[in-house]
C-alpha cells in the first residue's frame, strides 16, 4: 500500500513519470483518441439510420428486439459504470484491496453485458436472422457488434490492470491507466445510451 | 492535503455522492424512455421526443458526474475537442439523412 504523498512526486518509486504533466498529457491524449471513437461510432449510427429500414422482407426491429432484455444489458453497463466510478474514488484514496474488488466487481458486470448480447447474437443468428438476411440487419449487426467489441476489449484491458495493480501496487503509471481505463469504460456506457435509445426503443415502436 | 496523480485530470474529483447522483439520474432516464415504449400508451411522436430528450440529458448526466466535464479550466480542453466533434458528428450524420433521404424521395 502506497501512501498518497508519494503518489504525487512519482519520482520517489521504481517507475517513473517521465514528464511533471505526464498523467494530464496522456488522459488528454486519451481522450482526443475517445473522440475519434465517437467519429466512429457517428458514421455507424448514420448507416444504420440510412439503412435500418430495408428489411428485404426480412424480420423488423419489432420482430427480433425483446425490450426487457435490453433493459437487463442496459443495467448491467450502468451499473458496471457505477462500480468503475467507486474503483476510481478507491484510486484516489490508495486503497489497493478496494480496487482490485471494485475491478473485479465491474469485470463480472460488464462480462455478462457481454455475454448477454453474444446470446442476442447467436439466437439471431441461429433463426436465420445473421447480418446477411437484410442491410437492417448488417447494419445493425455492424453497429450493435462493434460496441461489444469495444466493450471487450475494455474487459481484456481491466483484466491486465488487476494483474499490475496486484503485483505493481497503486504506482503513478498504474493509476494513469486505471483513470484511463475508466474514462474508456464510461465512454461505452455513453455510446450505449445512443444504441438502446436509436436501434432498440426506435426499432420497436 | 493529498494530491494523487490523477487528481490533476479530473477524474480524482468525484465523491461517492457525485457518482450515487449520476447513477441514480441515469437509472431514472433510462426508465423513462423504456416506459413510454413499453406501455405503448404514448404517440409515437410523444415516445420519439421522450427517447431523445430523456437520452440526450443522459448523455449529459454521464459527462458531468462520471467523466466529470464541466466549465472550469481544468477540463477546457476536453470540453473544446468534445465540442469540435459534435460539430463533425452533426455534420456526418445530419448531412448523411438530408442527402440519402432526399435520395430516396426523389427516386420515388
Amino acid at each position: 500500500m502506497m501512501t498518497t504523498e508519494a503518489s504525487t512526486i512519482g519520482i520517489t518509486h521504481n517507475e517513473k513519470v517521465e514528464h511533471p504533466d505526464a498523467v494530464e498529457m496522456q488522459a488528454f491524449g486519451f481522450w482526443l483518441y475517445l473522440m475519434s471513437d465517437v467519429i466512429i461510432f457517428a458514421t455507424l449510427f448514420a448507416v444504420y439510420v440510412v439503412l435500418g429500414g430495408n428489411y428485404a422482407g426480412g424480420p423488423t426491429g419489432k420482430d427480433l428486439f425483446e425490450l426487457p432484455y435490453v433493459l437487463g444489458e442496459t443495467l448491467l453497463l450502468l451499473l458496471s459504470s457505477f462500480t468503475c466510478g467507486l474503483v476510481m474514488l478507491a484510486v484516489r484514496d490508495g486503497k489497493k484491496n478496494s480496487v482490485l474488488i471494485g475491478l473485479a466487481v465491474t469485470f463480472l458486470l460488464g462480462l455478462g453485458f457481454v455475454l448477454m448480447e453474444i446470446n442476442e447474437f447467436y439466437r439471431m443468428i441461429a433463426e436465420g436472422h445473421g447480418p446477411s438476411r437484410s442491410a437492417f440487419l448488417s447494419s445493425f449487426f455492424t453497429l450493435v457488434g462493434t460496441h461489444g467489441i469495444h466493450v471487450a476489449f475494455g474487459l481484456i484491458w481491466m483484466a491486465v490492470m488487476m494483474g499490475q495493480t496486484a503485483v505493481k501496487g497503486l504506482t503513478p503509471p498504474v493509476q494513469s491507466r486505471l483513470m484511463r481505463l475508466s474514462m474508456f469504460w464510461h465512454f461505452l456506457d455513453i455510446v450505449w445510451i445512443g444504441i438502446f435509445s436509436i436501434v432498440y426503443l426506435m426499432g420497436v415502436m | 492535503m493529498s494530491h494523487p496523480a490523477i487528481d490533476v485530470t479530473g477524474a480524482g474529483r468525484g465523491s461517492f455522492k457525485s457518482y450515487l447522483t449520476g447513477f441514480v439520474l441515469s437509472l431514472i432516464l433510462t426508465a423513462i424512455p423504456f416506459a413510454l415504449v413499453m406501455s405503448g400508451t404514448f404517440s409515437s411522436s410523444m415516445a420519439l421526443a421522450g427517447i431523445f430528450s430523456a437520452g440526450m440529458v443522459q448523455i449529459l448526466v454521464h459527462l458531468h458526474y462520471f467523466l466529470h466535464l464541466d466549465t472550469s479550466s481544468e477540463t477546457r480542453w476536453n470540453v473544446l475537442a468534445l465540442m469540435f466533434t459534435a460539430a463533425i458528428m452533426v455534420l456526418f450524420v445530419g448531412g448523411t439523412i438530408w442527402i440519402m433521404f432526399n435520395l430516396y424521395h426523389r427516386m420515388m
